[in-house]
C-alpha cells in the first residue's frame, strides 16, 4: 500500500499516513486530486479506480471517506477488508466510532493504524491483539499522566 | 528559579490542547488562516519553554496542522526533542509527528540515530514498537545501514509483538539498503516458521513483497510455502502465497502442475472473493490455463453478474488480463460484456469497453460498433459519450485497421459521429478522415463525394456556438475535397460552399485550409473546363473566387489573411489571362501538384544520426532556448515530404545496401497491402502486375449516398451480410488457391492486416499506404526497467552462502572516541538549521566520551537589539550519572561578550539554572553583545559540572567552542519584488560573485537549502534563475541572483561587502559539504 487517506464529505483531510517518502507539495497535490475524484462518483459505483500508476480503493463510512493507494499487483478485494478492518478497529476503540471522535482524537486514529498496518503491510490479522496492544500503550500512558508534583514534572526531584 | 518553574506550571493551565486547537479552528471556519497563524505563534512560544510536557502538547498540535496542510518543517528539532523524552505519552506523539513530518532530506533526522537505537534496546516493548512504527515512516539509507544490525536482532526478540514489527521493517530497511538484505535473509527465513501466526504472516508479507520484484532469488523458497500454502487457513497468508506462486510458476512450469490441485481446490471451495480472485489472477498469469482456464472463466462470469458494483468491475477486469493471452474463452461472452455498457456505474461502463475494444474482430467488429453507436445516443453526460466515441474510434482504426473490411462504412460511422453536439473530440474524428481518406487510396472517391455533401452541410454542425469542437471536421473535409478535387463530381459546387460568407466565423485555422483548398479547387475547376469552347464557367469561377476573397483578406487570422491575398492576387492575373483566351489551367495546376504522402509518426526520431555530429553542441552561442520540433504536428502542411536529404549510415557497405534493397523489393512486391510512396507508383499500381492474382471485389458503386443526418452505417452491416454469405459459397471452390498465395515473407509490423482467422475477405480491394520511415531507421528501444526503482537494487542471489564482509555495520565508533581524554573536547559539526521568526540557527554537536554529556547550540539575532544575539544550549546528560552545579563561561573577546549580571567580574562564569539528571536534557539561554558582524568568529569557553555518583562525586570540564558565522545574523525576512528592485537600483550595493562547483540537485532544493541554512527568502523565481534576500541584524540588506546554467553561479550585493564576502564562503562551505 502507498498511502491511506480519510477525508470527509466536504473534502476535508482528517488522517493520512504516507508509506513511502513523498515530498510534500506532491502529497498536497495527490490528495487534492485524488479528494476531487473519488468525492465527484456517485454513490453506486464501485469502489475502484485506476489513477496514474496506482489503484484507488475507497470506501464510504457515514461522512468520511477511507481510500487506499495500492500498486498495480495488490489485490482490491483485500485491501477492502483492510479498510473495514480499521474501521472495525476505531468502532471498537471509541465505541460507535463518529467523524468527531477522529478529528479530536486523531493522535489515537494513528496509533491504531500504526498497530494494524506497518509500512504499508498488514501487521497482525488479528483485531483482539491489535486492541490489546493499543490498550496496553495507553494503560502505560495513563500511569505517565497520572499527578505528580511540579518538581517531579521537571526532573528535580 | 523555582518562581519560574511555578510560572511555567500556571502557564500550562492556559494553554490550548490539541482538542481547543481543533474546536477553534472548527469555530473560527471564515478566518482560519489567521486563527492558525496566532496558534502557530503561540505553539512557538510553548516550543521555547523547559517543560517538556508543554512541547510536546505543542508538537501534538504541529501534528494536527500538518494535516491540515501547513508548513511545520521548522520545529523538526523539537519535534527530535519529544521523541526523546523517556516518558511514552511523549514519545508516542514525538514519534508520531516525526513518522508524519520527517522525509529523507529532514536534516536532523541523522540526530536520531541513536535515540532510535536506545528506544529499540528499550527494557519497555511499547518504546521498542512505537520507535519501530516512526522508522518505518522516515528510514533513509543511512538509518538503515546504522540500525540494520539493530533490528535484525529484535527479529528473535522474546515477543512476539515486537519480532512481528522488526520483520515487516525490514523490508523498508531492504529498500534503503540493499547490503542488508543477504545478512538478513537466514533469520527472515527462519520466522516462516514462526510459532506466532502474526510473525509468521509479517514474514510471509516481506518476503512475498521481495519476491514479486525478483522472483528468480526465491524460487528454493518453493517448497516451504507449499506446505504453508496447504497448510495454512488463514485467508491474507494464503493471498500473500498465492501471488507469490503467481510470480514464481512463469520461471518454473513444474511448479505450476504441482499447484493446480490445491488452487482448483481453493477455488472451488473458497468463500472469500478476495482469495477466489487472487487466485484467478494467478491462474492468469501462469502456466495453468490448460486445466483450470474455464473454470476460472466460468467464476469470472459469476462475479459479472453479481451485484455488487465491485466483483462486477473486478471480474471485468480480470476477463481484460485473460483477453490479452486467451482471446477464445472472452469473446464468447461478449454478450454479457455488451450488457455492462447499460450498467449504471460509469466505471463499469468504460470496462466493458475496454474489454470490447480486444474483443473484435473483422467478423462482429460492425455489429459491436453498432451497438455503440446505439449507446452514444443514449448516452447522457458528455464525458461519457465522448469516451464512447474515441472507444469507436480506437476499435476501429487499431493495428491499422486490421479489422475494417469496408472502409465506406467506416467513413459513414465517422460522418455519422459529426452529429454529436458538444464533443470535445472533433478534432479526432478530423484526424481520421483525413487519415483514411490519405492512406485507403481506393476510399477516396467515396470519402470525397461525403466530405463535400459535409461542406455543403456545414451549417448543421457550426450550429449556433463557435465553440463547439465538432467544425474541426470542416477542416478536414476541406482539405480532402481540395487534395482530392479530381474525384469530385461537381467542384464549383464545392467550391461554392467553401466561400460561403458563413465560412469567416469558422476559427482561424480552418478558414486557412478553407481558402487553401479553395484554391485546389479553383484549378479543378478550370482543368475541367479546359477543353470547352464556352469558357464561361471557367471565368464565372475566376469572379466567384474574387468576389468572396476579399472577406477572408480582411481576416483577423495573419494565416487566412496572407493565404487569402495570395490567392486572389493569382486569382485576378488568372482572370486577366482568361480575358486573353489564354490556357492557363495546367500552370495553375502545376501549383498543387505532387502528392502529400503520410510520414509516420516516429520518422524524424528514427532517422540515425550520422558519425562525428552532433546535435547538442551549438553551432553558435544560443541567445535563447531552441525550439523543440513537434513530433506529431497538428496542421495538415506539415504532413509535406520531409524535405531533409535522409542522411545514410556510411557504416553499411553498398553490398549489404543492395541486398536490403532487394529484400525489401521482393517483400514488397509480394504484399498486395503495400504501395511505395513515391509518386510515381501510383501508376505502378494501376498496372498492378503483383497484385493481380488477388481476388479483387469490384465496388459497389450503386451504394446511396446518403445526406448526412440519416443513418446510414446499419445499411452497410446488412449488406455486408448478404456478401458474407456469398462469399462464403465462392469461398470454397477458391480455398485451395489461396493457400498458395500466402503471403512469403513476415513483412514489417505494421503491414496491415495479416491473413484473417475467419477467411473474410475485404469489401473493398484497399491498400493501406504505409507510413514512409527513413530508410535505415533504428530498431525501436526497447523499454528499459526504471532505473529508480528501488527493487532493483534488491536482485540478490540469496542462497549463496555468506561471506565474512557481508556483516551488518555494528556500531562502535561511539567506543573508539571513548578512549580520548575528557578535555580533548572532539567538536562534531552538524548544522541543522530551522528558521524561527527572528532567529538563525547553528547547532553543534559537543561530546564528551565518558560522561557523554551533549550540548547543542543555537544562535539567535535579536531584532530589537541590533548588538545582542541569545544562544541557546541544549544540555544533554548522556551518562548515568548525576549532574549538577553546571557553570557556563565563555572567554570574551573585544568584539563579543557574553553578557553577565551586574556586579560580576568579566570572567565570571553564569550558573546553570538546573541539574540534569542521567538521560535528561535541557534548554539555557545565554546572551551575547556583539558589536561589528561582519566577520565571522568562534569563542572559546568551558563548563564545569559536578558528576555525582551514588558514593562520590567528581568536578569535570568541557571545554568547546562557539562559532559564530555570518549566516546566523542573517535574519529571513520576506520582501516584495518590487522593494527589492528598488532596492538594487539604488546602487548603494556593492557586488561581489560566487561560483559552486559540482552542485547537482534540482533547483528548487538548492533553493530550499540556501533559505534553510542562510536564513534567505526567495523574492521571485523565473525558471532557473532566482533573486532571494535577508537582513542582517544590523539591517544590512543582502540581496542574491542564483543562476543555473550548467553550474551554479550566485551573484551577490549588499551593503557590506565583508559580511557579503563572508556570507557567500559560509554557503560555499554548505554546499561543497553535499
Amino acid at each position: 500500500m502507498r498511502f491511506m487517506l480519510l477525508f470527509s464529505r466536504q473534502g476535508k483531510l482528517r488522517l493520512q499516513k504516507w508509506y513511502t517518502a513523498t515530498a510534500e507539495r506532491d502529497k498536497k497535490k495527490m490528495v487534492r486530486e485524488l479528494m476531487q475524484i473519488v468525492l465527484a462518483r456517485k454513490p453506486k459505483m464501485c469502489s475502484f479506480l485506476e489513477w496514474r500508476d496506482l489503484k484507488i480503493v475507497y470506501k464510504r463510512y457515514a461522512s468520511l471517506y477511507f481510500c487506499c493507494a495500492i500498486e498495480e499487483q495488490d489485490n482490491e478485494l483485500i485491501t477492502l477488508e483492510i479498510i473495514h478492518r480499521f474501521v472495525e478497529l476505531l468502532d471498537k476503540y471509541f465505541g460507535s466510532v463518529c467523524e468527531l471522535d477522529i478529528i479530536f482524537n486523531f493522535e489515537k486514529a494513528y496509533f491504531i493504524l500504526d498497530e494494524f498496518l506497518m509500512g504499508g503491510e498488514i501487521q497482525d490479522t488479528s483485531k483482539k491483539s491489535v486492541l490489546k496492544a493499543i490498550e496496553q500503550a495507553d494503560l502505560l500512558q495513563e500511569e505517565d499522566e497520572s499527578p505528580r508534583s511540579v518538581l517531579e514534572e521537571m526532573g528535580l526531584a | 528559579m523555582a518562581l519560574k518553574i511555578v510560572k511555567g506550571s500556571i502557564d500550562r493551565m492556559f494553554d490550548k490542547n490539541l482538542q481547543d486547537l481543533v474546536r477553534g479552528i472548527r469555530n473560527h471556519k471564515e478566518d482560519e488562516a489567521k486563527y492558525i497563524s496566532t496558534c502557530i505563534d503561540e505553539i512557538k512560544q510553548e516550543l521555547k519553554q523547559d517543560n517538556i510536557a508543554v512541547k510536546a502538547n505543542a508538537v501534538c498540535k504541529l501534528t494536527y496542522l500538518q494535516m491540515l496542510g501547513y508548513d511545520v518543517s521548522w520545529a523538526a528539532f523539537n519535534i527530535v526533542e519529544v521523541m526523546s523524552s523517556s516518558k511514552f505519552t511523549y514519545k508516542r506523539i514525538g514519534y508520531l509527528a516525526a513518522s508524519q513530518c520527517f522525509h529523507e532530506s529532514t536534516d536532523v533526522i541523522m540526530l536520531t540515530t541513536n535515540q532510535i537505537r536506545k528506544d529499540l534496546s528499550s527494557p519497555n516493548q511499547y518504546d521498542t514498537g512505537v520507535a519501530l512504527t516512526g522508522l518505518s515512516c522516515f528510514v533513509t539509507p543511512d538509518l538503515a545501514r546504522d540500525l540494520a544490525n539493530d533490528i535484525m536482532t529484535l527479529m528473535s526478540h522474546t515477543k512476539p509483538y515486537i519480532r512481528k514489527k522488526a520483520v515487516l521493517i525490514m523490508y523498508k530497511v531492504f529498500l534503503k539498503y540493499p547490503e542488508s538484505l543477504r545478512p538478513a535473509f537466514p533469520r527472515l527465513k527462519e520466522k516462516l516458521e514462526d510459532p506466532d501466526p502474526g510473525v509468521q504472516s509479517a514474514a510471509v508479507n516481506v518476503i512475498c513483497e521481495l519476491a514479486r520484484r525478483n522472483p528468480k532469488n526465491y524460487l528454493s523458497l518453493a517448497p516451504l510455502f507449499f506446505k504453508l500454502m496447504t497448510s495454512s487457513t488463514n485467508n491474507w497468508v494464503l493471498i500473500k502465497i498465492i501471488k507469490l506462486f503467481g510470480a514464481l510458476t512463469p520461471l518454473e512450469p513444474r511448479l505450476g502442475k504441482k499447484l493446480i490441485e490445491p488452487l482448483t481446490n481453493l477455488i472451488h471451495s473458497t468463500s472469500a472473493m478476495s482469495l477466489l480472485y487472487e487466485c484467478v489472477n494467478t491462474v492468469i498469469a501462469g502456466e495453468y490455463w490448460e486445466s483450470v482456464g474455464n473454470l476460472c472463466v466460468q467464476k469470472l462470469r459469476i462475479l459479472i453478474e453479481d451485484s455488487d458494483q465491485n466483483l462486477k468491475y473486478l471480474g471485468l477486469l480480470a476477463m481484460s488480463k485473460i483477453l490479452k493471452t486467451h482471446p477464445k474463452s472472452v469473446q464468447s461472452h461478449k454478450d454479457l460484456i455488451l450488457q455492462c455498457l447499460d450498467d449504471k456505474d460509469e466505471s463499469i461502463r468504460l470496462r466493458a469497453l475496454d474489454l470490447l475494444y480486444g474483443m473484435v474482430s473483422k467478423k462482429n467488429l460492425m455489429e459491436i460498433v453498432k451497438k455503440l453507436m446505439l449507446h452514444v445516443d443514449k448516452a447522457e453526460g458528455t464525458t461519457y459519450r465522448d469516451e464512447l466515441l474515441t472507444k469507436i474510434i480506437d476499435i476501429c482504426s487499431q493495428s491499422n485497421y486490421q479489422y475494417i473490411t469496408n472502409f465506406e462504412w467506416y467513413i459513414s460511422i465517422l460522418v455519422e459521429l459529426t452529429r454529436l453536439e458538444g464533443t470535445r473530440h472533433g478534432h479526432l474524428i478530423a484526424s481520421q478522415m483525413l487519415d483514411v481518406a490519405i492512406r485507403v487510396k481506393a476510399i477516396r472517391v467515396f470519402a470525397v463525394a461525403q466530405m463535400a455533401t459535409l461542406l455543403d452541410n456545414a451549417h448543421l454542425l457550426t450550429g449556433n456556438t463557435q465553440r463547439n469542437g465538432i467544425c474541426e471536421v470542416l477542416y478536414a473535409a476541406a482539405w480532402i475535397c481540395g487534395e482530392f478535387s479530381e474525384h469530385l463530381e461537381n467542384p464549383t459546387q464545392t467550391l461554392e460552399a467553401m466561400l460561403r460568407p458563413k465560412v469567416a466565423t469558422l476559427p482561424g485555422h480552418i478558414q486557412a485550409v478553407y481558402v487553401q483548398n479553395a484554391a485546389k479547387l479553383f484549378a479543378t475547376v478550370l482543368k475541367g473546363e479546359e477543353g470547352n469552347t464556352d469558357s464561361t464557367a471557367a471565368q464565372e469561377a475566376s469572379q466567384l473566387m474574387i468576389d468572396r476573397l476579399p472577406l477572408f483578406v480582411q481576416s483577423a487570422n495573419l494565416e487566412v489573411q496572407e493565404r487569402a491575398s495570395c490567392i486572389l492576387q493569382l486569382v485576378k492575373y488568372i482572370q486577366k489571362l482568361q480575358q486573353k483566351d489564354v490556357e492557363v489551367a495546367e500552370e495553375v495546376n502545376a501549383l498543387f501538384a505532387g502528392e502529400l504522402n503520410p510520414v509516420a509518426p516516429k520518422a524524424q526520431k528514427k532517422v540515425p544520426v550520422p558519425e562525428g555530429l552532433d546535435l547538442d553542441a551549438w553551432i553558435n552561442e544560443p541567445p535563447s532556448e531552441s525550439e523543440s520540433e513537434d513530433e506529431q504536428p497538428k496542421a495538415i502542411f506539415a504532413k509535406e515530404e520531409p524535405k531533409h536529404s535522409r542522411p545514410r549510415h556510411t557504416e553499411v557497405d553498398e553490398k549489404e545496401l543492395a541486398r536490403r534493397r532487394e529484400a525489401r523489393k521482393q517483400e514488397q512486391a509480394n504484399n498486395p497491402f503495400y504501395i511505395k510512396a513515391s509518386p510515381s507508383s501510383q501508376k505502378v499500381y494501376q498496372e498492378a502486375p503483383g497484385v493481380e492474382h488477388i481476388p479483387v471485389v469490384q465496388i459497389d458503386l450503386n451504394v446511396p449516398l446518403k445526406v448526412p443526418g440519416l443513418p446510414m452505417s446499419d445499411q452497410y452491416v446488412k449488406m455486408e451480410e448478404e456478401r458474407r454469405q456469398k462469399e462464403r459459397a465462392e469461398k470454397k471452390k477458391k480455398e485451395k488457391k489461396k493457400r498458395k498465395e500466402k503471403r512469403s515473407g513476415r513483412g514489417k509490423k505494421h503491414d496491415s492486416a495479416p491473413e484473417s482467422e475467419e477467411d473474410i475477405t475485404p469489401a473493398h480491394m484497399v491498400d493501406i499506404v504505409t507510413e514512409e520511415m527513413p530508410e535505415n531507421a533504428l530498431p525501436s528501444d526497447d523499454d528499459e526497467r526504471d532505473p529508480t526503482d528501488p527493487h532493483k537494487a534488491l536482485d540478490i542471489d540469496l542462497d549463496k552462502p555468506l561471506a565474512d564482509s557481508e556483516k551488518l555495520p555494528v556500531r562502535s565508533h561511539r567506543a573508539a572516541e571513548a578512549q580520548k581524554s575528557p578535555t580533548d573536547g572532539e567538536t562534531e559539526n552538524a548544522t541543522l538549521p530551522e528558521p524561527k521568526k527572528k532567529s538563525s540557527k547553528e547547532k553543534r554537536e559537543k561530546k564528551k566520551d565518558k560522561e557523554r554529556d551533549r550540548k547543542v547550540y543555537d544562535i539567535q539575532g535579536n531584532l530589537q537589539d541590533g548588538s545582542q544575539v541569545v544562544v541557546s544550549v541544549i544540555f544533554e546528560n548522556k551518562c548515568s550519572s548525576f549532574l549538577k552545579s553546571m557553570e557556563f563561561n565563555v572567554l570574551d573577546s573585544l568584539n563579543s561578550k557574553l553578557q553577565r549580571p551586574e556586579g560580576s567580574g568579566p570572567h565570571d562564569g553564569l550558573v546553570v539554572p538546573f541539574q540534569l539528571p542521567p538521560g535528561v536534557s535541557n534548554e539555557a539561554r545565554f546572551v551575547f553583545t556583539v558589536q561589528s558582524i561582519v566577520m565571522p568568529q568562534k569563542l572559546k569557553g568551558t563548563l564545569t559540572f559536578i558528576v555525582k555518583n551514588e558514593d562520590d562525586s567528581t568536578h569535570e570540564k568541557l571545554d568547546f567552542k562557539l562559532h559564530f558565522t555570518c549566516t546566523s545574523y542573517l535574519i529571513t525576512t520576506p520582501c516584495y519584488s518590487d522593494a527589492f528592485a528598488k532596492l538594487l537600483e539604488s546602487g548603494d550595493l556593492k557586488s561581489s560573485s560566487v561560483r559552486l562547483e559540482g552542485v547537482n540537485m534540482p533547483f528548487h532544493h538548492l533553493l530550499a537549502r540556501i533559505c534553510f541554512h542562510h536564513h534567505f527568502s526567495v523574492v521571485e523565481r523565473i525558471d532557473s534563475c532566482a533573486s532571494m534576500y535577508s537582513r542582517s541584524i544590523q539591517g544590512h540588506h543582502v540581496c542574491l541572483l542564483v543562476k543555473t546554467v550548467s553550474t551554479v553561479s550566485i551573484d551577490a550585493k549588499c551593503d557590506e561587502p565583508t559580511l557579503l564576502g563572508n556570507v557567500l564562503d559560509e554557503i560555499k562551505q554548505t554546499f561543497s559539504q553535499c
